[in-house]
């Protein structure tokens, strides 16, 4: 086997000394010889694209001959390219035929289709304007749709548990559990400490700032009391969470099926939705309420020194006035919230990452629309219980 | 006497031929452990090399390390005659043209259609118009045996031999000089395994590729690899033509090329176990 690339070849890196070329030259008998030469390789024939554009197109009705001798490399775009040559002198019912190669280029050409599926044409839209307005609205209902009946799924099959198809009974496993708790709540600590001072600083700074013009700057304590045991200490640990742990969630279930997972463990007789997402379900749900409390006394504390450094409010006056301003019904009204807001954020994190394809992409889309949909669900759920308890006086 | 000259007369015409890929001296460890040490191989132009050795003696690390993947800790590793450590980024981008690469499970790009996996190294490499890159990744599809409806369709829609030939098709988009295949016949039926066989023995003489293959499939290296190198103990054994991977005392080797599926194999093929050297291909 003669290799024709190896003039070229022995540079460690393709050298484009001569361009593809070819010429055309007309013959006594009045048929048409073709001339190549140079380097027919994918990195030199884009020059002479032009040029076989032009000779497709033109030319008498003799015989072609395609002289190959010239050439001192060739690959499968050079090789196709003269195939396509070939192709449209052979439609015009002219012969073309080839010489001067060393066989192996002619094997190469042989290799080669005679032509390709024209590449599909998308066809014109036939939809009418009725169907094409109101398609995309009536999606987005129908997929909405399909979502509560997913998260309805979930939840249901949560409730059952992790048991087998057979035995076994029902039953979580404690540990599965207790590593989520661990992973969700407490590795989430500091961070929420974190911000919860600040928010409860920031607040405590604005609110004595406000004040201070009516000379109520004590009622600063009555604020941030208040607002952040009733709605920000909730309502920004769980948004947080749905960022942490929901987007993590999403993510982990959403590889576990792109990789067959889910699919093994339903053939093994476990229930996907019982092992893999009940325990973490169980972990939110008690880990977000742990997570509040501590979210809470963190921004308290903010707005103490808040008050003591800016407002002159010491400790002593900030705990009895604090105790004034706030009962068990204010801690209540909170935390009765973070249970629902922590299920609803495992839900639709659960609920996403059943959805990913097979695509990498599909990856990336769910795990953002999990914590966008569990953030929107977390202030939905806030802005419901807000009109509850302001319905039942609570 | 005779069967003495003819063998080095055969040395010989291996001698004269182009060197490829050279490793020298290729030490590659993890920590405390060591996988390959001070370890010697040589791939000639047009060659079918098939790589073969138990598992977790080393042939992905060394596929890895040769690909720049993982690093080496000593050694040097020449390939198309260039060392990647002491070119410059042009030449590595050159030659990293060269070089195709199929993995053993496809990695497509999943976010992207077939025709869009082969298109892409074009697209980031060639100046070439779309409609003619568009032909050019249905005769690459044509090629390695792929219906053109599946130009449009994205890897997770494919089964598992269509992967292998998609992702042979991307390797081969750039026409490159070595091709890198990691178990290109796992996983496929014996029929689809000997199309693959056939398709890259075809690709080599029309192409005048250069195989790198690591396979575990006997009829592969009986039907289609020219050479074949056993590796174990960290370091290539033995390299050779069939009749020597027969001839090698070692008991991994023994049982592999002697046991009961090998020996099917070639009752099967009635086929003489000595293969015709190494074709003469590389030389003008």
């Amino acid at each position: 086997m003669h290799c024709v690339n190896d003039i070229v070849s022995e540079h460690p890196y393709p050298v484009s000394s001569s361009l593809a070329k070819i010429e055309a030259e007309e013959l006594p008998d009045g048929g048409e010889r073709y001339v190549l030469t140079g380097d027919w390789r994918n990195h030199s024939v884009a020059g002479v694209l032009k040029d076989l554009d032009h000779l497709g197109k033109t030319g008498s009705q003799k015989a072609v001959e395609i002289d190959l001798s010239g050439i001192s490399g060739i690959d499968t775009a050079g090789a196709w390219l003269i195939r396509r040559l070939m192709t449209a002198k052979g439609g015009e019912g002219r012969e073309a035929k080839l010489s001067g190669g060393n066989g192996t280029i002619e094997e190469l050409i042989g290799a080669l289709p005679e032509t390709t599926p024209a590449p599909p044409s998308a066809g014109p839209d036939k939809r009418g304007r009725f169907e094409r307005i109101f398609t995309p609205p009536g999606k987005l209902v129908v997929d909405v749709g399909r979502d509560f009946y997913a998260a309805m799924n979930i939840l249901g099959s949560a409730v059952r548990g992790a048991q087998l198809k057979f035995g076994r009974g029902a039953g979580v496993s404690p540990a599965s559990v207790v590593t989520h708790i661990d992973r969700m709540g407490v590795r989430a600590v500091p961070i929420i400490v974190l911000m919860s001072f600040l928010i409860g600083a920031i607040i405590a700074q604005q609110g004595a700032f406000q004040l201070r013009y009516f000379g109520a700057e004590i009622f600063v304590v009555d604020l941030v009391g208040i607002l952040q045991l009733r709605e920000i200490g909730v309502l920004l640990t769980a948004i947080m969470i749905a960022g942490r742990s929901g987007s993590a969630i999403t993510a982990e279930i959403g590889s576990m099926k792109m990789r067959e997972e889910i699919d093994a463990l339903t053939v093994i007789g476990l229930n996907p939705i019982g092992v893999l997402i009940f325990p973490r379900l169980v972990a939110l749900t008690i880990a977000l309420p742990l997570l509040t409390i501590i979210a809470n006394f963190a921004a308290l504390y903010g707005a103490a020194v808040v008050a003591l450094l800016y407002s002159g409010i010491t400790f002593d006056t900030y705990l009895s006035r604090l105790h004034e301003a706030i009962d068990h019904t204010s801690i209540a009204s909170g935390m009765i919230k973070a249970p629902f807001m922590a299920l609803a954020i495992g839900i639709v994190a659960a609920v996403e990452g059943m959805k990913v394809g097979g695509s990498a992409e599909s990856l990336g889309q769910h795990v953002t629309a999990a914590v966008v949909k569990a953030i929107f669900a977390v202030i939905l759920i806030d802005a419901l219980f807000a009109i509850f308890y302001s319905a039942i006086d609570f | 006497m005779a069967e003495e000259e003819q063998q080095t007369m055969e040395r010989k015409v291996q001698d004269d031929r182009q060197v490829v890929l050279s490793v020298r001296d290729l030490t590659v460890g993890f920590g405390d452990k060591i996988v390959l040490d001070k370890l010697n191989l040589d791939i000639y132009r047009g060659e079918i090399l098939g790589f073969v050795g138990a598992s977790g003696t080393g042939k992905s690390v060394l596929m890895r390390t040769v690909l720049r993947l993982l690093p080496h800790r000593s050694g040097t590793i020449e390939i198309l005659g260039a060392n990647y450590e002491t070119a410059s980024d042009e030449e590595r981008i050159a030659l990293d043209t060269r070089l195709g690469v199929l993995f053993q499970h496809g990695a497509l790009f999943s976010a992207l259609t077939v025709k869009e996996n082969i298109q892409l190294p074009m697209r980031e490499y060639l100046d070439l118009p779309q409609s003619l890159m568009d032909e050019l990744a249905y005769v690459k599809l044509e090629m390695v045996g792929l219906p053109p409806d599946a130009a449009d369709k994205y890897p997770s829609e494919l089964s598992g031999g269509m992967i292998k030939r998609a992702a042979l098709a991307r390797a081969l988009a750039l026409d490159p000089d070595l091709v890198f295949l990691d178990e290109p016949t796992s996983g496929l039926d014996p029929i689809g395994a000997a199309d693959f066989d056939a398709l890259i023995a075809k690709l080599r003489d029309t192409l005048g590729l250069t195989v790198y293959m690591v396979t575990h499939d006997l009829d592969s290296l009986f039907s289609v690899c020219d050479r074949i190198a056993v590796l174990g103990e960290k370091r290539v054994l033995v390299e050779g033509t069939l009749q020597d991977m027969f001839d090698f005392d070692d008991p991994w080797v023994q049982s592999y090329f002697r046991g009961k599926r090998a020996r099917s194999v070639v009752t099967n093929e009635n086929q003489p176990p000595a293969k015709a050297g190494p074709t003469d291909a590389g030389k003008t």
